[in-house]
């Protein structure tokens, strides 16, 4: 475990950067750990962290693809090199651990 | 001491040659499992398990219930290989595990290869099976984007931190 400061809050995290009282998460966070790995939100990007968080017990990119919201291949778009992982982690859910 | 270093898996090039449920999703579970790292894939499709690939047996796909020690009723008790060759058995029993792995959001194998080809994956079939299948390039998804030699596809294996798996 660690501490970051995001949006001049200062956090914990766990090693792979994920925070670990997700309550604590806000969309300025989000921009933030976004601006890490190198993505600045859209309204779209933030219409998926909604969807994400809301579906943190079963989530897949399957569902995510399902969402109405963007396709698959919409989301690798978003959020380019690991779009559930990567998305998880900026939505300030634990690290997902589905294979699908 | 020696300082370990580990390379990243930055690639993995798959080969899946038999067609039964667990073969083949086996293969496509890895592939999509990389594209959601971020890492590319590819995927070689030959001999039985060009069926994962052909429209026709795609969604179709069966489990060997005679000869496999590891095959069980549900509840836990042993599967008699007799039981196996009964009419309708296999079926059956290849049904319910589709079913059990739409319930943990495993989807078919033809929105498979749209999962793991929207992320970037490569879907190739071999040409030496598909000649001896005797089948055309029409008959296959349209997601195989080439019909190529074992050869041809280890040269699109290399690279730093490249794999090359065999189901």
């Amino acid at each position: 475990m660690a501490q970051k400061t995001y949006a001049g809050k200062s956090l914990e995290v766990t090693d792979d950067g994920y925070l670990v009282d997700p309550s604590k998460w806000n969309e300025e966070i989000a921009k933030e750990m976004a601006k890490e790995e190198g993505i600045e939100l859209t309204d779209k990007h933030f219409a998926v962290l909604k969807f994400i968080r809301e579906n943190e017990a079963s989530l897949t990119i399957r569902k995510v693809g399902n969402s109405g919201i963007v396709d698959i291949k919409g989301f690798y778009a978003l959020f380019p090199g690991g779009p559930l992982k990567i998305s998880s982690k900026i939505a300030g859910i634990r690290k997902p651990t589905s294979c699908v | 001491m020696t300082e370990k270093k580990d390379t990243k898996v930055k690639k993995v090039a798959i080969i899946c040659a038999k067609g039964t449920i667990e073969d083949v999703y086996a293969a496509l579970v890895m592939a999509n499992g990389a594209v959601m790292e971020g890492m590319e894939a590819k995927l070689f499709f030959t001999f039985f398990g060009l069926d994962a690939i052909t429209k026709k047996y795609m969604n179709k796909l069966h489990t060997g219930t005679v000869g496999n020690p590891a095959m069980r009723m549900p509840g836990g008790l042993p599967f008699p290989t007799l039981l196996g060759v009964l009419p309708g058995v296999e079926a059956g029993v290849s049904a319910m595990m589709r079913g059990q792995m739409e319930k943990l959001d495993i989807p078919r194998v033809d929105e498979f290869l749209d999962m793991i080809t929207a992320g970037g994956g490569e879907i190739f079939a071999c040409k030496l099976a598909v000649d001896m299948f005797k089948l055309k390039k029409e008959d296959l998804s349209d997601h195989v984007i080439d019909i190529i030699t074992i050869g041809d596809f280890y040269n699109m294996a290399g690279g730093d931190g490249s794999q090359i798996i065999f189901t």
